[in-house]
């Protein structure tokens, strides 16, 4: 106990170097891509790029929720990315609310009677919903035309249905791969219920034209992604410092406890539960916001976007980029998001074989799928794992770092002997 | 140029053997008289002409509607003489003459057109051949004849069929024409008491040709009057806005029967609104004051009260109307007697017609069950007797798929195929399976989580394999001719042959798992390692081989599911992903580590699916996210599934 | 037929070598973003678009280029990823600088790529057929919208095969959803009643299909003929033909037509048991013309000869031939020039007859009903005469009122109750 107690009379910044070292390099980044950018700069980065940056940038704040649920927690969840559709989900419903209606307000100034309450809300609805065939607002609308009260929904939604999936699968002590299955039952059925039209949110069309802001349709979508890519940024910045804050307490020190021996934090008399709770809850209400910032820059949200897969690559940056590190999380999302994106727009130049000539648009996910079986089997401390050799650590430092969800087990250790 | 050259070939050809062709025989005029009809081509106005032919009683009326049902007829664009031929190749047809059946010769198609009647007036000519055909001594002409009643059935086709009736030889025929006779009897029996003995006659059949008879002799017609008259045909005495008579509807009818004033739909009122502003107002009311609906309604009773609109019903007047009123059905489709013996013959047939479809159900619900439980089964071995994750299981079972695929190209006997394609899906699938083991999974037994994420990137590699190989288009398995169709008991329970191939398969594999872990030395040496490896390795059993072939045969079984599956689905890359979530859920709630537990999760899930569905038919996406969120809250409190293991096997 | 189709190539080409004089304002070489998918679900589909495109280019090359400019093809693959589509597009629009956009299959792909198409002023041709309820200024839409498919073939059913109950199954999305609801609506006006309309809607992939048929089977328990409309997507449609084949279901008895099952989909099938089903398309490969017979010719010698050519394949054929001939006729491939060189653009079908651009965006074209046959091509049974594409259906109450016109009214949703432009964007 006296371990733990004494670094705490540092200050934070010096314990936690790679913080500081994260926030100077993330403001750096931002400054420089602003300079490069066709809205402020000079334009050497096209706005399509600054989007997808700016969509970086989220991805690596859904990551840091993974890592901390993840590599610190132990809790492999496969339906993170279900809570960042749901934050997109919220925004998205304003930022149509909106848009719409100073379209429809717009063109019923100009009929010969003053719009009636009815006549608005009909207007808006067939507008939103005539493309799948209805005409009137599903219940699950009543709040989207305020803007706070969606952003409410943003931290909301996400982090009711953690607290209330969590609370069910934890009391009855789902653990391990358990877990993994039940999360991933829960994104399908989500994103199957989204699918459906009777959803109320337009089914497998989802919501679309997001990056257009309401009341700003003459501001250039040059200033838009700037203005989206500072607060993706700022975001993670301050997620960041959050998640650090987190595991470096000794909250973090139980959560380190319970992924390594569940069952001795819990004879240590910790309430076990309630802290994977918390952190669960927490986790996903980072992904909410996430995701809030995410499909307005991506222009559109849709079922597809919560299917079971896109939490399971969310593990994959995790894992290639380090997990129980939060650096490696913002390093794996960042890393395989842009070459992924690099192969699949077809900029990466085609191997020619002689006989056989690699596309890299049909191997690149053969390759990525091979990868991630070698980094788990040799390298499952990831990329992040480089930092290590890089600054030659010895001995097990638990602070924020290092051995992976199973390494410290016990169990795993007898059976070895 | 080249459409001069047709032109002359046309010549040539006209100018040599058709001038043979009988331009003057009567069915030749016959066909030209309504030659307009025909060569339009649409049901709307063939009938004249179908008539014609029929009624003719000319001998070649059948030859014509016989070759123009099956699109031999062809027209000679110049001439407009019509002939049917057959077609010797792309280009060249031999034409004959409809008057005599003569030859006329060869001929490039250029100048024909062919005439292609669709299937409704396909329908048409065979009812209208139904009269030539019903005695034709050629028994499959027989039945053509009695097929084409069915379909559509003519008043003329019961006297028909009861002249056919004595003379008919074939048993099984004349049992079909005395069926016939009775449906047709029912709808246009001549007499009240014959249409009643052809009813009754039908006591409890569940057919849906004799319900299709019986239903429209119950039809309805909604009408509304002050009191309820006392007449024999008056069905149901039915509420406004209940489900059956919603209240806008009842009201609409008053409004029709010219019971009650109209009402003004919101659109209506605010153009009559519009139509009536003058200065910025609307009957005294500033326009800019109108945007809310209680004061459109104001003003729209002050523009009534000018008499410039027509005054409409209020709320109030609206259900004083409808309060004044009753609404009932009156049966128009049959006299009274007639109904009431139909409303009991179906009374009869509905209740069984229930039980039928439950069991309709019910079999549905079992071969969900056996597809659930053969995806299943292989990750019951790997997952629930190994515990290892296994997220490449579905890619297993489109491997399975896939080397059937590749087995029918090479064996084009569809039979054959299938034998060869089950062992070889078997071996290619166990190899992989080993391979796995011992590449990956070997060294993540103790990391549950990392095997996971490991066997998920090779579930994408493999998914992405199949795709640059096979192409994302989804390939034919077809399966042979003997498990086409299916069992029909009646006309509601019926389960097509391949589903009760894959049951069968599905029970043979619930055997075979059993046979192995029970009964033989791979089994019992299974049992032993994965509950104590290393009590096992010192008994002699080497852990690493065991574990091998264990998940060799829980791959080898996913791929041979996989040939089942693609027979009676698709084949395609991503038919693995639609299985693999299904199939975790099945093994988990099920219980792990057990194969009754792992079929009864099968059972439970897919009975629970087609429940469902059954509850809400249109639209079967709900029946799946139900069926999930109700097997996330059935974990929850059974967290160790249906049989949940004890004692030390459930440690392990 | 063919000398018409040459001599009109032979007059653009003519036209192309006298004009660059004028244009002074177009950089060689033109280019053509193509925006179909290459890999994912949709790959399936739209691969054989993008080929589709390059031949196109490979062809107007051969004949000289446009405008004194060799065209070429920009490829890019948005994943089926919807995102996707939005950045692709606007990476073609301001990195590439495309000159016109070739692309998008499903609906929601669609309205991904719509708001930066409209932002940024581009143009795009979308051959697929479609629900309707759209008309952006920036989007010519070269495949049916339901009037141009769905009325028609429903026609089809009330009218010549006398089908009284309607089994109207879809697969979950937009399209079926939207063509589902006009086509309720409009049997309703055609007097048949709600009851008689069974609605279903199941998911992409599905393949469990036995209750539903057998649903299918007993609407017909009240005497009336039953039909089935098809919005079934990609490869559903297998379990759906393979459990129809195996219920013995015949398409005298009950008739299915598909309005997503062309000739590429049944070549996953095998179609003895479905001969005699139907599908509605604007074009099928058995049409018997010269000039698809050279088009047919040509696709096989490029592609192989196992491969097919199917509906949205001639769309991009007509689409890229107007805009050559558009761009031809003004001169430069200025957006807002070669829109307005669009309207009433006129190309002659691969099926016979002509096609003319609409000023809502949309095709007149014919509308063909074919039977499937037993070597998975159709055999073309009905084919009616040019139909106007309608963007706003007339059987929605609330679409009944708009229309699209802009070349005159220079307004994609106008309410022509209210006189008046309700946006000049789209929905989203």
């Amino acid at each position: 106990m006296t371990d733990v107690s004494l670094p705490r009379r540092e200050p934070f910044a010096l314990r936690f170097p790679s913080v500081m070292v994260f926030v100077a390099i993330l403001a750096l980044f931002t400054v420089g891509v602003t300079i490069l950018s066709e809205g402020f700069g000079i334009g050497v980065i096209s706005t399509s790029f600054v989007k997808t940056l700016g969509k970086t940038l989220c991805l690596c704040l859904v990551a840091l929720a993974m890592d901390l649920v993840w590599g610190y927690c132990g809790i492999l969840s496969l339906g993170h990315m279900a809570f960042f559709g749901l934050g997109g989900y919220a925004i998205g419903m304003w930022l149509m609310y909106a848009r719409t209606e100073i379209i429809v307000l717009e063109s019923l100034a100009a009929a010969p009677l003053p719009p009636t309450p009815q006549e608005v809300s009909d207007g808006i609805a067939s507008q939103i919903f005539g493309v799948v065939g209805a005409s009137e607002f599903p219940p699950i609308w009543a709040f989207a035309h305020s803007l706070p009260l969606q952003l409410l929904a943003v931290v909301l939604v996400p982090g009711l249905l953690a607290l209330v999936f969590g609370w069910l699968a934890f009391r009855s002590r789902v653990t391990g791969v358990y877990l993994s299955i039940l999360t991933q039952a829960m994104t399908l059925a989500l994103s199957l219920h989204l699918f459906q039209n009777d959803s109320g949110l337009r089914g497998n069309n989802g919501l679309s034209g997001l990056q257009n802001l309401p009341g700003q349709s003459d501001v250039s979508q040059d200033i838009v992604s700037l203005w989206f890519f500072w607060g993706s940024a700022l975001a993670l910045g301050l997620g960041y410092l959050l998640c650090a804050w987190i595991v470096s307490g000794k909250f973090g020190s139980v959560i380190r406890a319970i992924r390594d021996d569940e069952a001795r934090v819990r004879f240590l008399g910790y309430p076990v539960e309630a802290f994977k709770l918390a952190i669960f809850t927490v986790t996903a209400v980072i992904a909410g916001i996430a995701g809030a910032l995410y499909y307005p820059q991506a222009g559109i949200i849709n079922p597809a976007e919560l299917a079971p897969i896109a939490s399971i690559y969310l593990a994959v940056w995790v894992a290639i980029g380090g997990r129980g590190r939060l650096y490696g999380a913002v390093i794996g999302a960042a890393f395989v998001s842009l070459v992924s994106t690099w192969f699949t727009g077809g900029q990466a130049p085609d191997i020619n074989l002689g006989f056989y000539t690699i596309s890299w648009v049909d191997w690149w996910t053969v390759l990525l799928g091979l990868s991630f079986v070698c980094v788990t089997l040799y390298a499952p401390k990831g990329i992040g794992g480089l930092v290590d050799i890089l600054i030659d650590r010895k001995g097990p430092n638990r602070h924020g770092a290092d051995l992976g969800p199973d390494q410290g087990a016990l169990r795993e250790q007898e059976a070895d002997k | 140029m080249l459409r001069f050259a047709t032109l002359f070939l046309t010549w040539l050809s006209l100018s040599g053997p058709a001038m043979a062709q009988q331009a003057d025989a009567p069915i030749q005029r016959l066909l030209q008289t309504h030659s307009d009809v025909l060569l339009e081509s649409s049901r709307r106005t063939i009938g004249p002409a179908v008539d014609a032919l029929a009624n003719s009683g000319l001998p070649e009326a059948q030859v014509v509607l016989d070759k123009w049902q099956n699109k031999e007829m062809w027209v000679d664009e110049e001439t407009g003489l019509f002939v049917y031929a057959e077609e010797i190749d792309r280009d060249t047809l031999r034409i004959y003459d409809f008057a005599d059946g003569t030859e006329i010769g060869e001929v490039p198609d250029d100048a024909f057109d062919q005439l292609k009647p669709n299937s409704g007036i396909r329908g048409l000519i065979a009812t209208a051949l139904v009269q030539f055909q019903l005695s034709d001594p050629d028994p499959d002409t027989r039945r053509r004849a009695l097929d084409a009643i069915e379909r559509g059935a003519e008043e003329s086709h019961l006297a028909a069929l009861r002249v056919s009736l004595p003379n008919e030889t074939d048993d099984t025929i004349r049992a079909r024409k005395d069926r016939l006779e009775r449906l047709l009897t029912i709808r246009y029996g001549e007499t009240d008491a014959e249409r009643i003995t052809a009813i009754q006659s039908f006591g409890g059949d569940l057919s849906v040709d004799v319900r299709a008879a019986l239903n429209p002799l119950l039809a309805v017609r909604v009408e509304a009057a002050d009191a309820l008259p006392d007449a024999p045909d008056i069905g149901r005495v039915l509420q406004p806005g209940s489900e059956a008579l919603p209240r806008d509807e009842a009201y609409e009818l008053l409004v029709g029967a010219d019971l009650a004033k109209p009402r003004i739909s919101r659109e209506d009122q605010r153009n009559a609104l519009v139509a009536n502003i003058s200065d910025g107002q609307v009957a005294g009311v500033q326009v800019a004051t109108l945007d809310s609906q209680a004061a459109r309604d104001m003003a729209y009773a002050a523009l009534a009260e000018q008499g410039t609109v027509t005054a409409v019903a209020t709320e109030a007047e609206v259900d004083d109307r409808l309060a004044s009123h009753v609404f009932y059905e009156r049966y128009i489709g049959a006299p009274p007697e007639v109904v009431a013996a139909a409303q009991l013959a179906l009374q009869a047939i509905e209740n069984k017609v229930h039980v039928n479809q439950a069991i309709d159900l019910g079999l549905d619900a079992l071969s969900l069950a056996s597809i659930y439980f053969l995806a299943a089964i292989g990750l019951a071995i790997t997952f629930g007797v190994m515990g290892v994750i296994n997220m490449a299981h579905g890619e297993f079972i489109m491997m399975g798929a896939y080397t059937g695929y590749v087995v029918q190209l090479f064996i084009p006997d569809y039979t054959l195929s299938i034998i060869v394609a089950i062992p070889l899906a078997f071996a290619v699938t166990f190899g992989a399976g080993v391979a796995m083991e011992r590449l990956v999974i070997r060294w993540l037994y103790h990391r549950p989580l990392e095997t996971l994420l490991a066997t998920f990137g090779i579930s994408i590699a493999l998914q992405q394999l199949a795709k640059n190989i096979f192409g994302t288009q989804a390939r034919p398995l077809t399966a042979p001719d003997w498990l086409d169709g299916s069992l029909v008991i009646n006309d509601i329970v019926s389960i097509s042959y391949i589903r009760i191939a894959i049951f069968v398969l599905a029970l043979l594999f619930l055997a075979l798992f059993l046979f192995v872990m029970n009964r033989t030395r791979l089994g019992l040496e299974v049992r032993a390692v994965t509950q104590n490896p290393r009590m096992a390795a010192s008994m002699g059993i080497n852990p690493d081989k065991i574990n091998m072939l264990t998940f060799g045969f829980g791959s080898g079984i996913a791929g041979i599911a996989g040939v089942a599956i693609g027979l009676y689905a698709k084949v395609t890359s991503e038919m693995g992903s639609d299985y693999i979530v299904q199939s975790f859920m099945t093994v988990v709630v099920g219980g792990v580590g057990n194969i009754w537990g792992t079929l009864l999760g099968a059972t439970m899930v897919g009975s629970l699916q087609k429940g469902i569905e059954w509850l809400n038919p249109s639209n079967t996406l709900a029946a799946q996210t139900y069926m999930i969120l109700f097997i996330i809250l059935f974990i929850q409190f059974r967290p160790k599934g249906i049989i949940a293991l004890k004692g030390r096997a459930a440690e392990a | 037929m063919s000398m018409k189709f040459l001599s009109s190539a032979a007059a653009a080409a003519l036209v192309a070598s006298t004009l660059p004089a004028f244009a002074q304002d177009v950089s060689c070489p033109i280019k053509v973003g193509v925006l179909h998918s290459l890999s994912g679900t949709m790959a399936i589909s739209e691969t054989t678009l993008k080929d589709t495109m390059e031949m196109l280019v490979d062809i107007q090359n051969d004949k000289g280029g446009l405008l004194g400019c060799e065209l070429e093809a920009v490829v890019v693959d948005p994943a089926s990823d919807w995102p996707l589509f939005a950045e692709k597009a606007r990476e073609l629009l301001t990195v590439q600088n495309v000159d016109v956009i070739f692309g998008a299959w499903t609906s929601v792909s669609r309205k991904s790529a719509l708001p930066v198409l409209e932002e940024l002023n581009g143009l795009m041709f979308y051959p697929v057929q479609y629900e309707g309820e759209e008309s952006s200024k920036n989007v010519f839409y070269t495949g049916a919208a339901p009037n141009q498919q769905a009325i028609p073939a429903t026609d089809y059913f009330l009218e010549e095969l006398g089908v009284e109950k309607f089994a109207l199954l879809g697969t979950d999305y937009v399209y079926p959803r939207t063509t589902n609801n006009i086509l309720e609506a409009y049997l309703k006006d055609k007097g048949i009643a709600e009851e008689d309309i069974f609605v279903n809607y199941t998911p992409f992939s599905h393949s469990d299909w036995s209750k539903i048929v057998a649903d299918v089977v007993a609407l017909g328990a009240d005497g009336k003929k039953v039909g089935v409309i098809s919005t079934i997507n990609g490869d559903a449609n297998i379990g759906f033909y393979k459990e129809l084949a195996a219920a013995g279901i015949s398409a005298d008895d009950i008739p299915v037509v598909a309005f997503s099952v062309g000739e590429e989909e049944l070549s996953g099938l095998d179609t003895t048991n479905l001969v005699g089903h139907l599908a509605a398309w604007n074009y099928f490969q058995s049409a018997d013309t010269e000039a698809n017979e050279e088009w047919v010719a040509s696709w096989k010698e490029r592609m192989g000869d196992d491969r097919v050519t199917n509906d949205p394949m001639e769309a991009h054929y007509i689409g890229f031939n107007m805009w050559v001939n558009a761009v031809t006729e003004a001169g430069t491939t200025d957006v807002d020039a070669v829109r307005t060189a669009m309207y009433g653009q006129e190309f002659p079908n691969l099926t016979g007859g002509t096609s003319v651009m609409l000023p809502n965006h949309h095709l007149a074209k014919p509308v063909l009903i074919g039977e499937i046959t037993e070597d998975g091509q159709f055999d073309i049974i009905s084919q009616t005469e040019e139909v106007p594409g309608d963007a706003w259906t007339d059987f929605l109450p609330e679409s009944a009122v708009l229309k699209s016109d802009w070349a005159e009214l220079g307004c994609g949703m106008y309410n022509t109750d209210t006189s008046t432009c309700v946006q000049i964007k789209s929905n989203y």
